[in-house]
């Protein structure tokens, strides 16, 4: 639940959500991304309105998202679950008479998207045989896939190891700057390099904003997230 | 190899009446293939939309009773087929719009509730569909000329409507649509967040699905010559789900499978068995518990579990998503 969320960031922005279990956190992205509709108030992308605008259409537009608990396409390979990221915003997803495999620049683009995310070694392997760590990168490969504008990265780091925390967080920080990315985590470590600004949420209400120092040195955040 | 495999299955289902000895089993070939056009339909919701429905029979009966109702009333065949269709494929629109409301249980029972609605016309509006005493017709098309009155013929003709629906469905899933649907049956909500139509999709699905449960349902009429609620039922709906369940969900020959074992049941074993219907459940019951994934794709597991030498892991990649607990 959220109330009297008052949220801004600006293009090509790195902005952190913290907050404790229950802030609210992920039903702000559920908010911003259509799957939830708010009773009140407006989300606008790019000084554009899209309070009304259904969430199938809002990744047309724009925005891009990856999920806490994983939701990829588990019989499927790693390309395949690509392809159908990219497969979503052309009209091809409609046609019901040629072959997908023969659509070779979907494909290939598939592959250079799974290169990225330094899964190309394993794109022909079902997804149900990969390991967790492997999975929370494709997540980050079919939001990447769509060139989204507006990246929403819901705590992407949980539960990965050291070694595929490290190995995430230079993916994330090789995205470029023309994609505005705003991410969940709870990993304070990780995520705090990556913040340029952060939000602190609780009870559904931002009760703060500011810069990695200012959070960190603010007595209510510490408060409501360190619990000092 | 596969192509061998392919042309080898052509020739033999084309000889079908050479080989197979008397008109008796020549029929039950031809009711295999009819049903399997049925269960191919159901499949396409059941297996690759995930969406179970328990009113198909409803939509195999509206095609029977139109064609049935057309023709007696001296239409002409192809007028008749093309008419049958059309009202199939629109109530499978009007089925889709009422049932997409909901997903899992929800589906079904409306899916259910429909088809009880449309065997609840079939029975009990006497003056449309003459009631529990059915609607006849007298003969069968011929079309270019070819007569389909003899068993062997309406056995060819079947085939070729048959090989058009494998055709169909074999083109449909290999195809950006086939795996959209796909995907709305393994991830509908994210699916949604990639920018994907799931109702539309679903609907289309739908209507495809319903498209070829109407064909089923024509040569059902033009196979026995007559159409009664016994056809709209529900257990025709939970027979046809059977089928496609006991054969494999999500597969091109798995409903192909499962309609030749409940036709073989039905047909040959109940003739020296007065309790078939035991012989077909006990069945079920072996699948479900040696192969639960359906006996194509059961058996193709034991083929490799027997080419490699060591044991295959039942199908776990359904249930993989919720085993993503982080260590």
């Amino acid at each position: 639940m959220t109330a009297a969320v008052d949220l801004s960031v600006q293009p090509g922005e790195r902005r952190l959500i913290i907050g404790p279990n229950g802030a609210g956190k992920t039903t702000l992205f559920n908010l911003i991304t259509g799957e939830l509709s708010p009773d009140g108030g407006t989300i606008s992308l790019f000084d554009t309105d899209i309070t009304r605008v259904p969430s199938r259409r809002r990744a047309h537009l724009g925005i891009g998202r990856t999920y806490q608990i994983i939701t990829l396409f588990p019989r499927d390979t790693l390309l395949r679950n690509v392809t159908l990221s990219l497969l979503a915003l052309t009209r091809l997803r409609w046609n019901p008479f040629v072959r997908l495999e023969t659509r070779t620049e979907l494909v290939e683009r598939a592959r250079v998207v799974l290169s990225r995310v330094g899964l190309d070694r394993l794109a022909d392997r079902p997804l149900a045989e990969t390991s967790y760590g492997e999975r929370r990168r494709v997540e980050i490969a079919l939001a990447l896939a769509q060139s989204p504008r507006v990246l929403l990265l819901d705590e992407p780091f949980a539960g990965l190891s050291i070694e595929e925390r490290r190995d995430l967080r230079a993916l994330v920080a090789g995205i470029p700057r023309d994609v505005t990315i705003v991410m969940i985590e709870h990993d304070m470590d990780t995520a705090l390099d990556f913040a340029e600004r952060i939000s602190v949420l609780h009870l559904g209400e931002v009760v703060m904003e500011g810069t990695r120092a200012e959070v960190v040195a603010h007595p209510r955040a510490r408060e409501i997230y360190l619990g000092e | 190899m596969k192509r061998f495999a392919l042309a080898a299955a052509l020739v033999l289902l084309a000889t079908v009446p050479w080989w197979v000895r008397g008109t008796f089993y020549v029929n039950i070939a031809s009711q295999i293939l009819l049903y399997a056009v049925f269960a191919l339909g159901v499949n396409v919701l059941a297996g690759y939309a995930g969406l179970v429905s328990l009113g198909h029979a409803g939509l195999f009966g509206i095609a029977a009773y139109t064609g049935a109702k057309m023709l007696a009333g001296g239409a002409g065949h192809l007028a008749v087929d093309v008419a049958a269709l059309a009202t199939t494929v629109v109530a499978a629109g009007v089925f889709a719009v009422l049932a997409l409301r909901g997903t899992g249980l929800g589906f079904v029972m409306i899916t259910v509730a429909l088809g009880q609605i449309v065997w609840g016309v079939a029975y009990r509006w006497i003056s449309l569909t003459n009631g529990d005493n059915g609607i006849s017709i007298t003969g069968r098309p011929s079309p270019f000329g070819l007569s389909l009155a003899s068993p062997r013929s309406f056995y060819w003709a079947t085939l070729v409507v048959f090989l058009a629906a494998i055709l169909s469905m074999a083109i449909f899933v290999a195809s950006p649509f086939g795996a959209s649907v796909r995907g709305t049956r393994d991830q509908p909500r994210r699916m949604n967040a990639l920018g994907y139509h799931v109702w539309m999709i679903r609907f289309l699905a739908f209507l495809f699905s319903g498209f070829w449960s109407g064909v089923a349902g024509l040569l059902y009429l033009y196979y026995n010559q007559f159409v009664s609620p016994q056809a709209v039922a529900l257990t025709a709906s939970a027979e046809a789900l059977l089928m496609v369940i006991a054969g494999g969900t999500g597969t091109l020959l798995g409903p192909v499978v499962g309609a030749a074992l409940v036709v073989v049941v039905k047909n040959v074993a109940s003739a020296y068995i007065e309790r078939w219907n035991f012989v077909l459940g006990a069945i079920f019951v072996m699948i479900m518990v040696f192969m639960p994934e359906g006996l194509v794709p059961g058996l193709a597991r034991l083929a490799r579990r027997l080419r490699v030498g060591a044991p295959s892991p039942a199908p776990a990649a359904v249930t993989a998503t919720r085993e993503e607990v982080p260590p």
